[in-house]
This record gives C-alpha cells, structure tokens and sequence, in this order.
C-alpha cells in the first residue's frame, strides 16, 4: 500500500521536535532571564547595604575646632558581615588628603566593581560637604566588599533554577510527547478504518473526525462516493447492454434454429450451426455479464438467510441432468442430511451452478463429477472433474475477470464463471481454491 | 621613598639581630630545615603544652616560638609576612585586619563553628574573659564588688585606700587593652566613668597582664582592671593574695586567634599545627590538663566579641585619634 507513496518528513517528528525544541529554548531562557534577574536583586542588595554604612560614615563626620572627627558608629562595618565573611575595605578623604583607611582603594562615582588586592571588589562612594566657622570641606567616603557571599548566593540560585529549568523541560517534553500521541491518533485510526474496509466497501466514512482533518476526509468521501457512482455506472451499462444485446440474440437463434429445420443443403446447414454456436457463445456471455452485476450489487448488500446446501446443491444437480445426460456425463452428489448455513441463496445458487457448468464443459465424455459437501472445520463444496485440469502455470490468475485458460478455446465461456464464484465466496467472507488432482483432472474447493 | 627602602635593605641583617622579644624558644625536632617560626602574644608557659603535644605527634618539625606584645605582633608581620608561619595574638581586632587585609591564608575543610572562624584563615581557640582583679588584703573587712558600678562606689568610699595603686593597660601600647578598652565603650557609658574615677585616683600603666598581676600580689597596686581572665586566674591559684572578679554587668570576652601566614614557608606544618590547636581547644576533655582555657561552646560564642569585620571599626585612625585622646583625658588628668 505505502509503496509508491513519496514520504517528505513525519508530522510526528515534526510536531514533537518543535514542542521539545520550544521547550529546551524556553527553559534556557528562563534560566538566562531568572539569573540574570537574581544577579541584579542580589547586588542591589549589597549595593544598598554598601551605601548604608557610607551614610553612616558620613553622617559621623563633624567639625570640631577646625578639624574633621568622624566617630562612625560600630555598626557602620558590623552591618556588612556576610555568612561568608567578606573582606571589607574602606577609604575617607578630606577633599583630596586621605584621612584613615585605605589609600589605594580605587575611588569611584557611585557603585562599581573593580579589582582590588587581588580579588573582585564591590565599592559605594558617596561624599558630603561640611561647612564650619571658616571651612568648607568635602568628605568622601568609599567602602569596599568582596563578593564572596553574593557569588555563594547566586551560584545557588543558578543552582536552584538550573534543576527547575530541567525540570520544567521535562514535564514539557513528556507533554509534547503526549500532545504529539493525542494529535497524531484520529490520523491513525481513518488509516486503520480506511484499510480495514473489504475492497468493495466506498461509503463514506462515518466516524466523527476533528476538524482540522475535515477537508480531506470530506474529499475523501466525495472520490470514494465518485467512485462509487461511477462503478456503479459502468456495471448499470454493463447489465443494460447484456439486457438489451440478450433478447434479441434469443429471436436470431430461433430464427435461425426455424431456418435449420428448412434448409437441406448441407453447407448451408453447417453455416447455420456455427451460428446457432456462436449465439448461443454471445448469449450466455451476456448472461453471465449480468450475473456478474447482480453479485456486484448484492455482494454489497447480502440478503442472508438460513438455507439447506444439500437442498440448494441438489435442485442443482437435477437441473443440470440433462445438460450432463448430453454428454453422458454422471454428476455425483455425495451428501448426507441437510448442512445449514447462512448465506444469500440466489448468489450461492449462482455461484455452484457457475462452478458445476465449468465442471461439464471441460470434463470429457462418460466420466464423473464428484459433488462433496465438507463440514470441518468449516463449510466447503469441493467439486471434482476428470479432464484436463487447469494449465499449472495459469492457476494464480484464472478468476480474473474475462481470463480463460489456455485449454478453453473452442469452448463456450465469457471467463466470468469463476470470478463470480470468488466474489461470492469473498461476500461471505470465504474463498475459492484451485487445484489439479493427481490422477488427472480438477479441483474446486468453494469455501464458506 | 626609595632612599628609606635601600636604607631599610642595608639595615636589615642589623635590624634582624637588634629585634629583641619578650620570649624566644627552640623547640628542637628532628629536622632543623623544618623550623616553624610562630609568632606569639601568649606567654610561653601557657603554650609550651599545646607546643609538646605537636611535636609528640610530628616529631619531625621544629618549632621556633616567639612572644611579644599584640600591638608589636602587628607591626613586625606586616614587615615581613614571609618569615612567620602561624601567627597567635589574643588582639582579636588586629588579627581580624591581618586576614582581611589578605595576610592569612585560607585553610580548606577545618571543622570549626561558624563564629569561632572568620574566612576560614582565622580561627578562635579560647574564650578569655578581661577581669578586675584585686589584692584581697585592700578589702579586708569590705565586699569584694561584683560589677564595674560597685567597684566605682569601692573606690569613691575609700578613695585614700586605692589612690596610687590602681592599674590598668595601657591601651596606647597594648593591642588586647586597646580592644578591652573600646569594647567596654560600646558595651556601656559605665567604662568611661570608671575611667574619670580611676584617672581621678591615679592609675598606674601596664604594657601586659603579668606585670599587673605580679604587682597585685606583691601589693604595689590593690586593683587591676581588663586583666587577662585566663592569666589571672592561672595566678590565684598558686597566689591566694588576689581574687579574680568576673564583673557580672556585662562581660568581655575574647578570644584568643591565629592563622597561617599567606607567605608562610612552611605551610602544610602551619596548617597542621593550627588544626592541632583547634583540635585540642575544642575538645572538652582537655579542658583541665591545658593552662589556657578552651573555646566556651555555650551560646554559639554570644558572650565573646564577635569575630566580623566591625572590629576594623576602632582600629581606624581617626576613631583610634578620638578614642585615646578621650581616654588620656580620663585617665591621666594632668
């Protein structure tokens, strides 16, 4: 089935790459914004603890007889202890003279970070201006930290995050896998519904579908119903023709029979039989053609009923006598009580009588065709003959519509007797089997 | 600047022979070249114990330990950091500023309590507490005080008992008195008029705690305030002639620190001797075989000055400018 299909990708594939894929960006950037987001709330942090002791510093600073006093208070540095005991340093100057503290501290506007004493430094600045008898002067103050414990801080963030993007990536990836099951599975079951139907089955899908896939099952209905039509169409003209071509081959043929019976002029007689032949040839095609309609029409809608094979069989075998006294050929049916089956009873009427007419024309003068009725394990009429058999290498392909075996010509036949047994075995969810008998002759096992 | 520095280089041999110490000892191993060189406020005979039971187990390392005074210990490290492996000061400020100002190095994977460490490069080994210690002969017949305020009342009642003979650090010279001094400042305005008062008597100036108890014994002073608790007590128990107070108002408790020297030249035997220490101050079973007391676990070190970089707060020169000059004034009055 899929042979011959171009295959370009997989809506699955598709589907769940870009979910997962979506996902892992997502998580990603989650990661990079919560971190980065983490990193700034952190170093405000500092920042304003930073700032904080300055103030406190610079708040101190008085002038008493001239002199700059800073008495700052203890908690100006007690306030900057950190579970990791960062190192502080700090720096205060008068104007531009240092007054205490550390003088190669990098002085800076505001809060920045900068190396110092080999390591990463967090440093505030902020200065005031202090005005006494006669003096104007400006005191700046820098404190310094190391980032030791914002550092420890955000490495468990990035920590803590890292394992919740992980996790949210997860969950969605085990969603998309989902999503992706969930989307994919009305697909998979129109395909299972559509190849589970018996090749004459072209209603139209029934089972409610979502709506995205609406327009192709829509279209789908609208070829299968097409096809359908025009199946159905060619089969009307089929048995139309048959119809209408019969008929009036039945008013040649008494024609011409009359005319036999009028004619002694030998060739003439001779001429006259290969017609009679070949009308009778025309008119049993048009008959079978028409069977063969009728069995496409039922197939789809069979008519069961209980029914007696043996019976059906039997009432066969008496119509056919004659046709068989003819050729003095014994049609043997071996059956013992009734077998009831269920089954439509024109088509396996139709079916048999196809079955055992092949039997007749092809088996030779003063031989036997068996009938057997088996019952295990399951229902079969096997009919055996005793001429040539069928051409080996034709066997696989003879219940193809209009196909003869080699060995048929010069006998009467469309080549449609059977495709119409297989049909109908096939309508009743059975088959027909073709064989060659070892001691000569052939094989028709019609199963139910 | 240059010219100081070459001055510096050429005197140096001569410096190095010049610098004189309170104590210098040999601890003889079996490897000379393996020579600890400690640096060291704590006398000797406190030590010597802590010294043999490292070298009972590491037989190998010799030890050169050196005392002097805590504010000398500041000075002469930060001169040459590289010819001292373990520094040892009970000026717990001072030691802070060393390690902060990166001379300490940092010894990984030490278990020791949070507040009892600092960056892990500092570590506590004792709780000592300052104390006033008297001659029991001066309050013959008078309750001995139990808190800064009775023994301000005690010296107003008898002031002709006590004038002369009172004695304190001189928290000019000395790192410990210095850091006993402004923790009691910040701890309560008590200090300052205990200080108005002993000034107002006259107060007699020490560099270090074992003088001031050899004086009190011998009765050249009847008071002694912010004595080392640890030495003092050591004292009482050969000498019944002083009694050591532990003031109940609030205690000063410090606590005695040392770290291995970033430039140290031996730095696997200086770590191992500061996990020796810590390792015997902090185990409770020791507590009465060892002369200096061990690490008070209760609380979570509470009671003690914290180990945080507040205490760079006093040793700032303009706080330091205006916490002697205010101290002069009170204690020495002319």
């Amino acid at each position: 089935m899929t042979e011959g299909v171009q295959v370009s990708g997989s809506l699955r594939n598709r589907l769940a790459v870009t979910l997962t894929g979506g996902a892992a960006v997502l998580a990603v950037l989650l990661f990079i914004v919560v971190r980065s987001y983490a990193a700034q709330i952190a170093q405000q942090g500092q920042d304003s603890i930073l700032s904080a002791s300055v103030t406190s510093i610079l708040d101190a600073a008085v002038i008493r007889d001239g002199v700059v006093e800073i008495d700052f208070p203890y908690a100006s540095f007690s306030m900057l202890s950190t579970p990791m005991d960062d190192r502080i340093f700090y720096a205060i100057y008068q104007d531009d003279t240092l007054l205490s503290g550390y003088g190669d501290l990098p002085r800076t506007a505001g809060t920045a970070t900068r190396a110092y004493q080999g390591s990463a430094v967090r440093l505030a600045t902020a200065s005031r201006v202090l005005i006494g008898a006669n003096v104007r002067t400006r005191i700046s103050v820098t404190v310094a930290q190391t980032q030791d414990a914002l550092s420890g801080t955000l490495s468990r963030i990035s920590r803590n995050v890292a394992l919740f993007g992980a996790g949210f990536f997860a969950l969605a990836t085990l969603l998309s896998i989902w999503a992706t099951a969930a989307t994919i599975e009305p697909l998979q079951r129109l395909t299972t519904s559509v190849t589970r139907r018996g090749p004459q089955d072209l209603s139209p899908v029934a089972k409610p579908v979502p709506l995205e896939m609406l327009p192709l099952v829509a279209s789908l209905n609208s070829l299968m119903a097409r096809l359908d039509q025009s199946l159905r169409q060619s089969e009307d003209f089929i048995a139309e023709a048959a119809h209408r071509v019969r008929t009036p081959l039945a008013t040649v043929r008494s024609y011409a029979e009359a005319t036999l019976q009028r004619v002694d002029r030998e060739e003439n007689r001779q001429a006259l039989r290969s017609m009679i032949r070949a009308i009778d040839e025309s008119s049993r095609a048009a008959g079978q053609l028409l069977d063969h309609a009728m069995i496409t029409f039922r197939a789809d809608h069979l008519e069961r009923d209980d029914l007696d094979l043996v019976d059906l069989l039997r009432e066969l075998v008496l119509r056919l006598t004659p046709v068989a006294e003819m050729k003095d050929i014994e049609l043997h049916l071996r059956a013992d009580g009734p077998v009831i089956i269920n089954g439509d009873p024109i088509l396996l009427q139709n079916a048999l009588r196809n079955l055992i007419d092949n039997a007749l024309k092809y088996a030779p003068g003063e031989s036997v065709i068996g009938i057997r009725i088996i019952t295990e394990p399951r229902f079969q009429v096997e009919i055996r003959d005793q001429g040539p058999g069928f051409p080996a290498d034709e066997i696989a392909n003879l219940t193809e519509r209009f196909s003869r075996g080699r060995n048929a010509v010069g006998t009467i036949g469309s080549g449609l007797g059977l495709t119409i047994a297989q049909d109908v075995a096939a309508a009743h969810g059975g088959s027909l089997a073709l064989s060659n008998l070892p001691e000569g002759g052939a094989c028709v096992t019609f199963s139910l | 600047m240059r010219y100081i520095l070459a001055l510096i280089l050429c005197l140096w041999p001569l410096l190095a022979v010049a610098q004189e110490w309170e104590d210098r000892q040999v601890f003889q191993g079996a490897d000379a070249s393996r020579t600890l060189r400690i640096l060291s406020s704590t006398d000797t005979s406190f030590f010597e114990p802590i010294i043999a039971g490292f070298l009972a187990k590491t037989p190998e390392v010799s030890i050169e330990y050196l005392v002097i005074g805590t504010a000398e210990i500041d000075q002469r490290f930060r001169q040459a950091p590289d010819r001292y492996d373990v520094v040892i000061s009970s000026a717990m400020d001072l030691q802070l500023k060393l390690a902060n100002d990166g001379f300490a190095r940092r010894l990984g994977g030490v278990a020791h309590p949070d507040w009892a460490q600092w960056r892990e490069s500092l570590f506590a080994f004792t709780s000592e507490p300052a104390a006033i210690v008297v001659n029991r002969a001066a309050f013959d017949g008078h309750p001995l005080p139990r808190t800064r305020q009775e023994l301000i009342q005690a010296l107003r009642t008898r002031p002709d008992v006590f004038r002369g003979r009172l004695g304190t650090y001189d928290v000019r010279d000395s790192g410990l008195g210095y850091l006993f001094a402004t923790q009691d400042a910040r701890a309560s305005e008590t200090y300052w008029r205990l200080m108005e008062v002993m000034g107002s008597l006259g107060t007699r100036l020490y560099c270090c705690s074992g003088e001031m108890i050899d004086d009190l014994s011998d009765g050249t002073i009847a008071v002694a305030y912010n004595v080392l608790g640890s030495y003092a007590s050591a004292r009482q128990q050969t000498d019944a002639r002083i009694a050591v107070i532990l003031p109940s108002d609030f205690p000063t408790m410090m606590m005695r620190t040392g770290f291995v020297s970033r430039q140290a030249q031996h730095p696997q035997d200086a770590t191992r001797f500061i996990r020796h220490l810590i390792g015997l101050q902090s185990d409770p079973a020791s507590k009465d075989s060892l002369p200096l007391p061990p690490l008070s676990t209760d609380s979570a070190g509470q009671s003690a000055i914290a180990l945080e970089p507040a205490l760079l707060t006093y040793l700032d020169g303009l706080k330091r400018q205006t916490f002697i000059k205010e101290w002069v004034s009170a204690i020495v009055q002319q």
